[in-house]
């Protein structure tokens, strides 16, 4: 969980590029962009040497995503923006699956900052959306906005309280919040499917034999702006999520809690030492963390799902990509905001958005979980990359006397 | 932490606490046991009584120093009693569906992937490498194994294109653990993720919409020549999947290495105190290479069992289901320790081979069941029954000076 020590790890043999070095080192710690990009540039590179060893055109298959996630819309101005044109309905699409890495990516980047990794975002996730189901299926007689802001608090709430556990154990005997939250994880995806599952809690009322959960009433429906309702327009809970970045990075740089979580995530000792709470510094990074989480699984039951199944449980991985998420974002507002929504125009435009001919979507999605891990990867070495960086200048510099 | 020093006074005729609270741990599952087939108590008295031993074993046990087994003890008593009077309860025919002998035979099939998986992670986090990894290295060995063993024919072939593939990607991991310094749980995680990636991708590529071709060859049944014909053992134990019995003698060559070789002494002077070895001369960066990259190789081994052993020549994306995650909250319930993620490896096969059969009673609350692992794992870590202690340098990166 170090943040600034990787610079301190560089090789540092090469004495004409100091001032290169230094200034990299600097701008590494400002949270510089240079390790992003490089780790997304390689992470494409290799996956794209992966489809052309399995006899596949990278560029038609990656040209094939972009369309699909309608990154190709942005580029056609005047901007048209009925969906009925394709481009802007996915685009839409993009927008939604961004809502919810934004939020599942400040899940992990919030306590990154406290030097805590925070793997249960699924688990948190999945706690929100059982949660906001109930809160949608019930209190019918309900006017919206109260239903949709009950759904929300209440989603977060129940995200804050499941990723506290893991803060509290931490705080009070040492649990490590990596394995807590790893279990924590597992008991949401089965209590999720228990809760959905036939004879559960939670199941419909309509269909016995299926075992999935109620559909939520319209007066928990979040309105949509863009698309139409009928056609899983995208949600005013993007802007919910752009305003949590904005809060994020308020809470972390504009408020004493934030300077708190900063000092114990830079060194623990030291911010006891000055006084700081660590073990409260651990529980309530834990429970902002996991408000983060629960509130995309709002977001996402109230805005677009409306009804969530055993089988989607299963397959639901987003909580996870929301490290990817976090890692590529440098755990920065802006990085967060940006990297999401890569990975949102990465993961329709793999799946759905796909056009089938151009691309199997079954090889496709597939290439963005190696994607993903690459790039959880290649932002573990960031020595690596670093490295590769440095070599690449000394190369250059070496063939220019010659 | 638990007393080694055995007061004097227990040296005459007074069995050692230790021993007492092992007992205890038995009759707390014998409490259970009497309730089901083949014994079949029908009163409620009978795990009430072997119960209240259990408890009481456990408790004199937890006053005498041996306080971490003989909680143990009473929990399992406890836990005997209830489901014991459940059990009684119930009638004679759920019973029998759900408590059969071939129980044991699933409870064992179960526990396989999660007994390679756990002492694969104990391997590499003995060693000093935290390996959150050991789904991805699992499914690849799943994948490859059956692929491998698809395309060669050999079952034999595909285990070791298993191990070779789990070898690999544990290497990938090694790699950037040791000698890029990367964050341990970081680069464990982008295992997972990749992994699925590429089975995902080479599953759809090489197979396309159709399943694996049905006659794989596939990993053999061991049937004990005597033992198969007997009335419980038989089809309990007597026609097991050969890589049951190769995890199952696994866990008491993996403690005699560990524990009673150089060869483990070094691997866990590795994950104590790197410093200490590096100074008397043991090479940490290649201790450590070593242990991760065999962790791999066990992990895909468990992933293999899934593919070609148990489940018969098959594969399908995310295979494991997060059987690496139980593998790895094994390894931690079990405290680190060959016997002890056996044991847990058991538990939490018990746990999941009752989930499936428990429909008979609720169909809903069964599915519940498949929490146990995690909890009981969660607690673990909490320390509210013994703490589970990791390794000391588990997780540090080693700098050579």
């Amino acid at each position: 969980m170090s943040q600034a020590a990787p610079t301190a790890n560089v090789p540092p043999e090469q004495e004409p590029s100091t001032n290169f070095t230094v200034k990299l080192g600097i701008a590494q710690r400002a949270g510089g962009a240079v390790v992003p990009v490089m780790t997304g540039v390689l992470a494409f590179l290799a996956g794209g040497i992966v489809v052309a060893a399995t006899g596949h055109n990278p560029w038609t298959a990656y040209k094939g995503i972009w369309q699909g996630a309608g990154f190709n819309w942005l580029f056609h101005i005047p901007w048209n923006t009925n969906t009925i044109n394709l481009s802007a309905f996915n685009l839409s699409q993009t927008l939604l699956l961004t809502t919810t890495l934004i939020l599942c990516g400040l899940a992990v980047a919030f306590p990154f900052r406290c030097g805590l990794f925070n793997i249960g975002g699924q688990g948190q996730y999945l706690v929100g959306l059982v949660v906001a189901n109930w809160v949608g299926v019930s209190f019918a007689s309900w006017p919206t906005l109260p239903h949709v802001l009950l759904g929300i608090f209440a989603a977060a709430a129940a995200g804050a309280v499941w990723a506290g556990i893991a803060g509290f154990l931490k705080a009070t005997t040492g649990a490590h919040e990596v394995i807590s939250t790893i279990m924590l994880n597992w008991i949401a995806i089965w209590g999720a499917q228990y809760l959905f599952g036939q004879g559960g809690p939670l199941q419909n009322t309509y269909n016995p034999a299926a075992p999935e959960s109620g559909t939520v009433v319209q007066s928990a429906k979040i309105p949509v702006f863009w698309g139409s309702s009928a056609l899983q327009g995208t949600d005013v809970g993007f802007f919910v999520a752009l305003a949590m970045l904005v809060v994020f990075w308020l809470i972390l740089n504009r408020t004493t809690l934030g300077y708190e979580v900063r000092a114990t995530g830079f060194n623990p000792d030291a911010a006891a030492y000055g006084g700081i709470n660590v073990r409260n510094k651990y529980i309530q990074a834990m429970a902002i963390s996991g408000a983060f989480a629960g509130l995309a699984g709002a977001l996402d039951m109230l805005g677009y799902l409306f009804q969530f199944g055993v089988l989607d449980v299963q397959a639901s991985q987003i909580g996870f990509l929301g490290i990817a998420v976090a890692l590529l974002g440098r755990n920065t507002a802006v990085g967060t905001g940006i990297a999401a929504f890569l990975f949102g125009g990465l993961l329709y435009g793999t799946t759905r958005g796909l056009n089938p001919n151009v691309f199997d979507p079954g090889l496709a999605g597939n290439l963005t979980s190696m994607i993903q891990g690459l790039i959880v990867l290649f932002v573990g070495a960031d020595i690596l990359i670093l490295y590769v960086w440095n070599s690449r200048r000394k190369l250059k510099r070496r063939v220019a006397p010659a | 932490m638990t007393n080694h020093v055995q007061p004097l006074t227990t040296r005459g005729w007074v069995p050692s606490p230790r021993a007492i609270a092992i007992a205890g741990g038995v009759l707390g599952v014998a409490a259970f046991w009497s309730t089901i087939p083949p014994f079949t108590a029908r009163s409620p008295v009978v795990p009430i009584v072997i119960g209240v031993l259990a408890v009481a074993a456990g408790i004199w046990a937890t006053t005498r120093g041996a306080r971490r087994i003989g909680i143990g003890a009473i929990a399992a008593g406890v836990i005997g009693i209830g489901l014991g009077v459940v059990a009684t309860r119930s009638s004679s025919s759920n019973l029998n569906t759900v408590f059969t002998a071939d129980l044991i035979a699933q409870i064992l099939a179960f526990a396989t992937p999660l007994t390679f998986g756990a002492l694969g992670g104990m391997v590499s986090e003995r060693s000093g490498v935290v390996n959150v990894g050991l789904e991805g290295m699992m499914l690849m060995g799943a994948f490859w194994g059956v692929y491998v063993a698809d395309k060669s024919g050999s079952w034999a072939v595909g285990i070791l294109g298993a191990m070779v593939a789990g070898g690999l990607f544990a290497l990938i991991h090694a790699v950037w653990s040791i000698h890029f310094r990367a964050d341990q749980i970081i680069s464990g995680m982008a295992i997972n993720f990749l992994a699925l990636g590429v089975t995902g991708y080479f599953f759809e590529q090489l197979y396309g919409q159709q399943n694996i071709p049905s006659g794989v060859s596939t990993v053999p049944n061991v049937r004990l020549p005597v033992i198969s014909r007997w009335h419980f053992l038989g089809p309990a134990i007597g026609n097991l999947n050969l890589l049951i019995w190769v995890g199952i003698l696994l866990v008491p060559l993996s403690y005699v290495i560990l524990f009673k070789t150089p060869i483990g002494l070094r691997v866990r002077a590795c994950g104590e105190h790197p410093r200490a070895a590096d100074t008397v001369g043991i090479d940490v960066y290649k201790v450590r290479y070593a242990a991760v990259t065999t962790s791999g190789m066990l992990a895909a081994l468990g992933g293999a069992f899934l593919s070609i052993g148990y489940l018969g020549g098959s594969f399908t994306e995310n295979m494991t289901e997060g059987r690496g995650f139980i593998a790895l909250a094994a390894m931690i319930f079990g405290n680190w320790r060959p016997f002890g993620a056996w044991g847990a490896a058991l538990l939490f096969g018990f746990s999941t081979a009752l989930a499936y059969r428990l429909p008979v009673y609720s169909g809903s609350a069964a599915t519940l069941f498949q929490t146990l692992p995690y909890v009981l794992t969660l607690i673990a870590v909490a320390g509210v029954i013994g703490r589970s202690v990791p390794p000391a340098a588990d997780g540090r990166p080693y700098v050579k000076q």
